[in-house]
């Protein structure tokens, strides 16, 4: 028998950013002993990142928003692929979900009666972000980081013990997940620290791990970002959805080498920065899709006009969803109109006082100086294209976050299907808290609907779950020693250069050769040293989730021919409307993935009705608009 | 446009450990974390090191660069000579785990014994209402990202280890400070607290704690000095002493 700690608990939530923080404060608040399971220290999590603002309709600043027009904006992002429930419990909930937020102390930057102020931002009809300058990630993580300390505070007057029915283990790691059958029945961890293991019997697990920027190479994400979630859910029986839908934010830093991926904040351009290429052209008048052209505005004037009258004036083509600035600047290196060091100019020096950019911008203009010797107050930011978001994640009920196997839930990046085919700016905050507290509440109802009648760990599964977790440590097998950190770099190069932001099939055909041999070099992977706090051994543990989610990356992208918001074949141009009725579905199969095809849930006729008959005509196919009630414009 | 450079990292654990010599290429543009990283991926795979963001933001690469105290991810190699010796060493004030890695479990004990938010109770969430300006002096103190270079660089713990029992730090005054300036909170007694409870009255207001901070909070002048003087004014204005409420 596995030596090793055991715990138990009625919900164990994996991953401390903003939905494993929000289910944790969930659970516990609905009475139930929480355990909270995350890779880094408690308030560390890659939420801290995030810049720009959560959105949510409360119409602080433009009364006109509601959350009819938070819904349909979210849907015009995704390409109207989103799960169209998600989208509207999202739009509904948001506000509550930001209010909330000060109740556990959060300030945000205020309106000038006082309210939380709201800023533009990509794709958002109304002004509609709350932030605190260029760091409300940070907000977000350390509200909700101080309401778990003031839980813990109660418990700690009522039973003596701050940790008896909520605790953070931090810096531990979970490899797999166990189950009773068909059902949950817990979760197997190290200790990074120590390497020792950890056992957790719970009945109900919430994934809130994250995404899997690490498999790329010019990546915003942070090491953390190895798919774990998506990995475990699909190792334990479950589906996902949309993987082949990876967002590419836009503005990331290009220079120097070493902070090449590093986000530049969409606000620069929310709040009055432009795009030139290297002739010195506004080029995004270039790229205004058909499906957007009334909305966006096709000349400077206009543009301008729209930052001091929104109301009479189009928006300036800069705050296009992400994945269309994204593939503009693309097109306009390729076609040499570049910056210096392979990217474009995004200037707000020209655009703003000094006073206001370092106001409205604090930590970019921190980020410039200290990491590119740039100041953004006196010159342009060089920028490119950085692989930043997944939109694809765990097939879940929208209403209670569960996936497909009973006792499993997944909330924040880590699910599929909210943001549909691209996410736009300011929905993950929301997204975070709206369905972490589903989730929370999807497992505490759960959890009491079992009863006494809790799945049961097998001692033979725990066994297991040890001896492939020190594998990495065993010399022998039969092919070369591979080094971890060679096999990951290669995998980034891979995926970077094949699967990337332009993707063409026969490259998607070669990376899965390419993923294939990398996964018969991880088998191979030997680390040296022993289990305290040894980086190559977390690596090597990490890369086979990294290899197993690209594969549904690379699967999904070969079987969507057409080009879809985070998807674009250059050999499928269009948007085919065919397709938007079908999500890919990727579930585990042998040591690799399989990939099928599924009916996407019509629309629900009340919110078709939102839309004008003439938008939809851009997306549905005349099939599914012949069923419609009559409804001419 | 690269060169070797000469690096001494701090290897060894709880019990015992020493500096390393290591001569390792560096690149135009990059940061010592980018250095330790090649170190790792080609001299040291088992070297530890704790890191996330590289970006400044989430301040989990903590440590003491030639003797300062910095953030490994801020930190640009272009800031010393080709000649220089670069010496990292993990941060000194909390027990070493392994390496560059070290027990910060006092920051979280400290956290938790400062008392939460009270919001106040005739408002419903969606009611607030707070001006820029008063919501502003607190929003410094926020940009915290709890790095804890100030706890690890304040004398007070840093050279007297008895004290950390006494004295939350810098950075859990601050969060006092912080939470006596939120325009909505409804705790009392916020500065006696810092004073009774958390150790104010250690600081010597030396001003190192703003001195390392990598987001330039002014710890010292805006946070534990207007809180020495709440102090003061409760302690010894007469007329305060008369009206003060019984403490709870």
């Amino acid at each position: 028998m596995t030596e090793l700690e055991r715990h138990a608990y009625d919900v164990v939530v994996i991953g401390a950013g903003g939905a494993g923080l929000r289910a944790a404060i969930e659970a516990r608040q609905q009475g139930l002993r929480t355990a909270v399971v995350c890779k880094s220290l408690f308030g560390k999590a890659h939420t801290v990142m995030a810049e720009g603002g959560i959105a949510a309709a409360m119409g602080n600043v433009n009364s006109h928003d509601s959350w009819q027009v938070h819904f349909r904006d979210t849907m015009r992002g995704g390409k109207f692929l989103n799960n169209w429930r998600m989208a509207e419990l999202h739009a509904k909930e948001a506000p509550d979900r930001v209010w909330e937020l000060e109740t556990y102390g959060a300030l945000f930057d205020r309106t000038a009666d006082g309210r939380i102020s709201q800023r533009n931002f990509g794709g958002h009809e109304y002004p509609r972000l709350a932030h605190v300058g260029d760091r409300t990630g940070l907000e977000l993580i350390r509200s909700l980081q101080q309401k778990i300390v003031s839980l813990q505070q109660e418990d700690h007057a009522e039973t003596g013990d701050h940790e008896s029915r909520l605790k953070v283990f931090a810096e531990c790691t979970v490899t797999e997940l166990l189950r009773d059958g068909d059902k949950v029945s817990g979760a197997f961890a190290y200790w990074r620290e120590t390497g020792r293991f950890v056992l957790f019997e719970a009945p109900a697990v919430v994934l809130a791990t994250g995404g899997i920027g690490k498999s790329f190479k010019v990546t915003s994400n942070s090491w953390e970002y190895t798919g774990d979630g998506h990995a475990l859910a699909l190792r334990t029986g479950a589906s996902l959805i949309n993987m082949e839908f990876v967002q590419f934010h836009p503005t990331g830093m290009v220079w120097p080498p070493s902070v090449k991926g590093i986000l530049v904040t969409e606000s620069v351009r929310g709040d009055g920065g432009v795009l030139r290429n290297s002739e010195g052209r506004r080029f995004m008048f270039d790229y205004i899709p058909e499906v957007f052209k009334d909305k966006y505005a096709d000349n400077e004037a206009e543009a301008d006009r729209w930052y001091t009258d929104p109301d009479n004036n189009r928006r300036p083509p800069e705050l296009l969803p992400r994945d269309e600035v994204a593939r503009a600047i693309n097109s306009e290196v390729k076609a040499g109109r570049n910056s210096p060091h392979g990217g474009v100019f995004l200037d707000v020096s020209s655009r703003l006082p000094a006073e206001e950019i370092v106001r409205r911008l604090p930590s970019m203009h921190h980020q410039f100086k200290e990491l590119a010797d740039v100041d953004i107050t006196k010159e342009p930011m060089e920028v490119g294209p950085t692989c930043h978001y997944v939109m694809g994640g765990v097939e879940v009920e929208p209403d209670t976050a569960a996936s497909s196997v009973p006792g499993l839930f997944a909330c924040g990046e880590v699910a599929g299907g909210m943001h549909g085919s691209n996410r736009l700016g300011g929905n993950s905050l929301s997204d975070l808290l709206v369905f972490g507290r589903r989730a929370g509440a999807g497992a505490a109802e759960y959890v009491r609907s079992l009863g006494d009648k809790r799945p049961v760990i097998s001692e033979s599964d725990v066994d297991g779950a040890a001896a492939r977790a020190v594998d990495p440590f065993a010399e022998g097998g039969t092919g070369q020693q591979e080094n971890p950190y060679t096999v990951h770099t290669q995998l980034q190069q891979t995926m970077n250069d094949l699967v990337g932001i332009i993707r063409r099939g026969g490259e998607v055909e070669q990376a899965l050769t390419a993923l294939e041999e990398l996964k018969q070099r991880a088998r191979n992977v030997v680390v040296e040293g022993h289990r305290q706090f040894n980086p190559g051994w977390h690596l090597a543990i990490d890369l086979r989730n990294m290899l197993l989610v690209s594969e549904c990356v690379a699967k999904a992208a070969l079987l969507r021919t057409e080009s879809r918001g985070g998807h674009t074949r250059e050999d499928h141009p269009r948007m085919d409307p065919d397709w938007r009725r079908q999500l890919l579905v990727c579930r585990a199969e042998g040591d690799g993935v399989s990939v099928t095809a599924k009916d996407q849930i019509p629309l629900r006729e009340d919110l078709m009705a939102l839309f004008e008959y003439s938008e939809l005509q851009k997306y549905f196919t005349t099939g599914e608009l012949a069923e419609l009630p009559a409804k001419e414009s | 446009m690269g060169y070797k450079a000469r690096f001494r990292v701090w290897r060894g654990d709880d019990a015992d450990g020493d500096l390393h010599d290591y001569t390792v290429e560096v690149n135009e543009g990059e940061v010592v974390l980018d250095v330790i990283h090649r170190l790792q991926a080609t001299q040291a795979p088992d070297l530890a090191v704790r890191w996330n963001c590289k970006a400044g933001k989430c301040g989990s690469c903590s440590a003491e660069i030639n003797g300062r105290p910095r953030l490994l991810c801020m930190t640009r190699m272009s800031t010393f000579t080709e000649a220089e010796i670069v010496t990292v060493t993990p941060m000194r004030t909390f027990p070493v785990i392994r390496d560059l890695v070290t027990d910060v479990s006092y920051n979280y004990q400290k956290a938790r014994e400062v008392p939460a938010f009270r919001p106040p109770e005739d408002l419903a969430p969606g009611e607030y209402r707070m001006q820029q300006i008063d919501v502003q002096r607190s929003q410094e103190f926020r940009k915290c990202i709890e790095c804890f270079l100030c706890q690890n660089t304040c004398h007070v713990v840093r050279d007297h280890e008895d004290n950390k029992t006494n004295f939350s730090g810098p950075r859990f005054l601050m969060r006092i400070a912080e939470l006596d300036m939120h325009p909505l909170d409804t705790h009392d007694n916020r500065a006696q607290e810092a004073k009774e409870d958390h150790g104010l009255g250690f600081c010597n207001i030396t001003k190192c704690c703003t001195e390392v901070c990598p987001e330039h909070i002014k710890i010292t002048d805006n946070a534990l000095i207007p809180l020495k003087e709440r102090v003061a004014d409760r302690s010894y204005d007469p007329l305060m002493r008369l009206f003060r409420k019984p403490k709870k």
